[in-house]
């Protein structure tokens, strides 16, 4: 049975009797694929618009009328040789868009008022020396003013905003002392301004505002970067369902579409991509990315299946239920919840600078403003120093210190293979000295592998392999990749619940269960070595060879987990596999502290009694049954191949199939942390220099616009160290 | 100084047109894709 494709749910209506879809396309990588994929796309009649975004790897596609099947497009781009599928933009990518837009208009009003209120503020510091008259500097202070404060106004925006968030719920955060600063500068100014007075500070609140809207559209740009790559991967996964119409007939749907009580059919080697339960068939199901559990389950009528399970012998019938109905996932979501809890209770680095600094610096104009009224200057002389004080405080330095590093070491980290999900991942990471390992799809690879390959003949290899490509059976797939067979044989029968078999020269060869190839005993020699592998048998004609298939640990599991005790960090694996597996890696591994059989709460239970005797946790995990952990430990990390709700949980996701971008994560972070704390030092040592200086009242516009500008530059620069970690040993 | 009336208040309204020609480009999608815009420059026209 060939389902027809489905993608209507994709297809947008683009006004005036045009449609629009949004394709994902992966392997698009310079301007030659850029014209050939625009070239072959406008070809089709009627396509009105084919325009490939580079940045994203996404191509924005319209046509005319709607008889046109988006199917088509993702045809032709296969002919072209690139693996497309529609792409619906996520929420949180949709508003982090918007975000960095609304962003960078900021950053544009500021950088328009910065350099226009420089230009009215140099003649006047040149002029305070020469022959400038008293008239001319007014009007340009009133100039100054009519550009700086609705310029401000809005540029000023993000930070007011979050300051005020901030104050609402009794905290205090970064913007709270830049909102201060700015709104007291660009106050003072107009009063100074009013009273024909010598100096105004327009041009240093604008230019902080500037600055620090650099910082914050950087950070912001590398996560909506991320985001988009996240939104791609997952479109590419291109999860469908074949579901079953009102009239019977069947049509390959996108999960998106797929409604609570559809019906939907489940083929042997296919992964479900929804929760339901069985109404109709019997199976075997691999439900090694819920549970951890690589030991197959017997599905009947009323089982319940989970999105990621992969079937493994016979056809079912499922229906799809709402999220959360479930046992084991209302169980999950109730242990996530407690968990998120939390881990909301995190400070940030950033916020708990500025919680020491924001008081600190707001006592010291307090202090000045008392200090020289006592002496017996005026009120307006004591007032307009104390504010002095908090302009050249006002922490532009400050603000920048964390963004800078963090954008830095994110650009790094994504080159590495990472994903960062949630912004304070880097500081967290950096402090981990114990990491808990997932062992199933985790430590080892989510499909299966032959493990002994070497010790089978290569022809023999190669006709099984040949042979396996007609069969959509799991462990078959495995066999065919480990042959690399491209061409199946023709004429091949398959034996439902049993194997396959072909006529090849007159002599007949199988491919399946040992009993069904009468290899049975050499299947028990296999299973009795390796007892957490499956068996799968090939004969031809009277030989029989036996393939032992099973999950292999990833490719450098053991050089990277080495790496991780080098760099001090202790690892224990935790894992809902039975004993007899989760030794055998851990053997394999060199890792001594192991569990087997855990639950979702017994995972908790040993992170909080980790993070009781004082040590920080990192888990890295894929199975839904981790997500409750990831969400627990301090920091947590999935594989891209996780089930949805842990990679949602995580704070990062690697990609590839290689361990190696955990530790280069930790290596990333730790000297992004590094680069944080010299950058707070910094811009708090210029405090200590330029706060003496503004208390005596010796502050003009002019140094508070040098020492400004000076700071953040040298904290831009410093931050740019986190691009490279020095080469250690693995 | 009277030229300062003629001047200013022209630095300011080119500075104004550099900054809604900016908003403009932004508005317009030309920063949503700012790898693919550096290689269309240097592509060959279609035939």
């Amino acid at each position: 049975m060939q389902a027809a494709r489905d993608f209507s749910h994709y297809v947008r209506n683009a006004g005036s009797g045009h449609s629009h879809i949004d394709l994902a396309v992966e392997g698009v990588s310079c301007a030659g694929c850029m014209s050939k994929i625009e070239r072959g796309l406008s070809a089709i009649p009627d396509v009105t618009l084919a325009r490939v975004n580079l940045t994203d790897r996404r191509v924005a596609l319209e046509w005319r009328g709607s008889a046109l099947d988006p199917a088509r497009f993702i045809d032709r781009l296969a002919e072209l040789g690139y693996k497309a599928y529609p792409f619906e933009a996520e929420r949180a990518e949709t508003v982090e868009a918007e975000r960095s837009g609304f962003l960078l208009r900021c950053l544009g009003v500021a950088a328009f008022a910065t350099m226009n209120v420089m230009m009215l503020s140099v003649p006047v510091w040149s002029g305070n020396v020469g022959d400038m008259i008293s008239e001319q500097r007014d009007f340009f202070h009133w100039l100054s003013a009519l550009i700086a404060l609705p310029a401000a106004a809005y540029a000023g925006q993000p930070f007011f905003r979050s300051a005020y968030q901030a104050l609402r719920s009794r905290n205090v955060n970064m913007d709270v002392p830049i909102s201060v600063g700015v709104v007291l500068a660009l106050g003072m100014s107009l009063v100074e301004t009013i009273h024909h007075a010598e100096h105004t500070y327009f041009d240093a609140a604008i230019m902080l505002l500037t600055f620090l809207l650099v910082g914050r559209y950087l950070d912001q740009n590398m996560r909506r970067r991320t985001r988009a790559v996240a939104g791609n991967l997952a479109a590419l996964k291109a999860e469908t369902a074949t579901r079953f119409s009102d009239t019977g007939e069947i049509a390959e749907v996108p999960v998106a579409a797929i409604r609570a009580g559809d019906v939907v059919l489940l083929r042997p080697g296919e992964r479900c991509a929804i929760d339901g339960a069985v109404i109709e068939g019997r199976s075997e199901v691999d439900q090694s990315l819920i549970t951890g559990e690589t030991r197959h389950v017997t599905a009947t009528y009323g089982t319940a299946v989970y999105a990621g399970s992969l079937n493994i012998s016979g056809t079912l019938r499922i229906r799809v239920s709402a999220a959360s109905e479930g046992t084991l996932l209302a169980e999950v979501t109730r242990l996530l919840d407690n968990a998120l809890q939390a881990r909301s209770r995190y400070v940030r680095l950033a916020d708990r600078a500025s919680r020491l600094y924001a008081p600190v610096v707001h006592a010291a104009a307090l202090l000045t403003m008392v200090g020289w009224v006592l002496i017996g200057v005026t009120w307006h002389d004591a007032i307009v120093t104390a504010i002095a004080v908090l302009i050249i405080t006002c922490p532009c330095a400050l603000g920048l210190a964390i963004p800078t590093v963090q954008t830095v070491a994110s650009g790094a980290m994504f080159r590495a293979g990472v994903l960062l999900n949630s912004g304070d991942a880097i500081e967290r990471l950096a402090e981990i000295d114990w990491i808990i390992f997932d062992k199933t799809g985790t430590l080892t690879l989510p499909q299966l592998d032959v493990v002994n390959s070497a010790s089978i003949p290569a022809d023999v290899l190669e006709l099984a392999g040949r042979l396996a490509l007609a069969s959509h059976h799991p462990v078959a797939a495995a066999v065919a990749r480990a042959s690399q067979a491209t061409a199946p044989l023709p004429g091949v029968v398959e034996e439902p619940g049993q194997g396959v078999r072909a006529m090849v020269d007159g002599v007949e060869v199988r491919l399946g269960r040992p009993s069904f190839c009468g290899a049975d005993r050499l299947a028990d020699e296999i299973l009795m070595r390796d007892p957490e592998a499956s068996a799968v048998a090939f004969s031809r004609g009277e030989a029989c060879f036996v393939f032992a298939v099973r999950q292999s640990l990833r490719p450098d599991a053991s050089a990277m987990i080495c790496a991780l005790q080098a760099r001090g960090i202790a690892v224990e694996i935790a894992s809902g596999d039975r004993e007899l597996a989760v030794r055998a890696a851990a053997q394999s591994l060199g890792i001594g502290e192991w569990r087997a059989g855990v639950t979702p709460a017994d995972k908790i239970a040993r992170i909080e009694e980790l993070k009781l005797q004082g040590f920080t946790v990192m888990m890295v995990g894929d199975g839904l049954n981790d997500a409750p952990a990831l969400a627990a430990a301090n920091v947590s990390m999935s594989p891209i191949s996780a089930a949805h709700l842990s990679q949602a949980t995580a704070d990062l996701v690697f990609l590839g199939s290689a361990l190696a971008p955990v530790v280069a994560a930790v290596d990333f972070s730790r000297k992004a942390l590094q680069l944080m704390r010299q950058n707070l030092w910094l811009a708090v040592g210029y405090n200590f220099l330029a706060v003496p200086i503004a208390m005596a009242g010796f502050v003009t516009p002019l140094i508070a616009a040098v020492a400004m500008s000076g700071s953040s530059v040298l904290v831009m620069l410093n931050a740019l160290r986190g691009r490279r970690v020095a080469p250690r040993r693995l | 100084m009277e030229v300062l009336v003629i001047l200013v208040p022209l630095a300011l309204a080119l500075g104004l047109l550099g900054l809604l020609g900016f908003l403009w480009s932004l508005r317009s999608g030309q920063y949503d894709d700012l790898e693919g815009a550096a290689w269309r420059a240097i592509a060959d026209d279609e035939p």
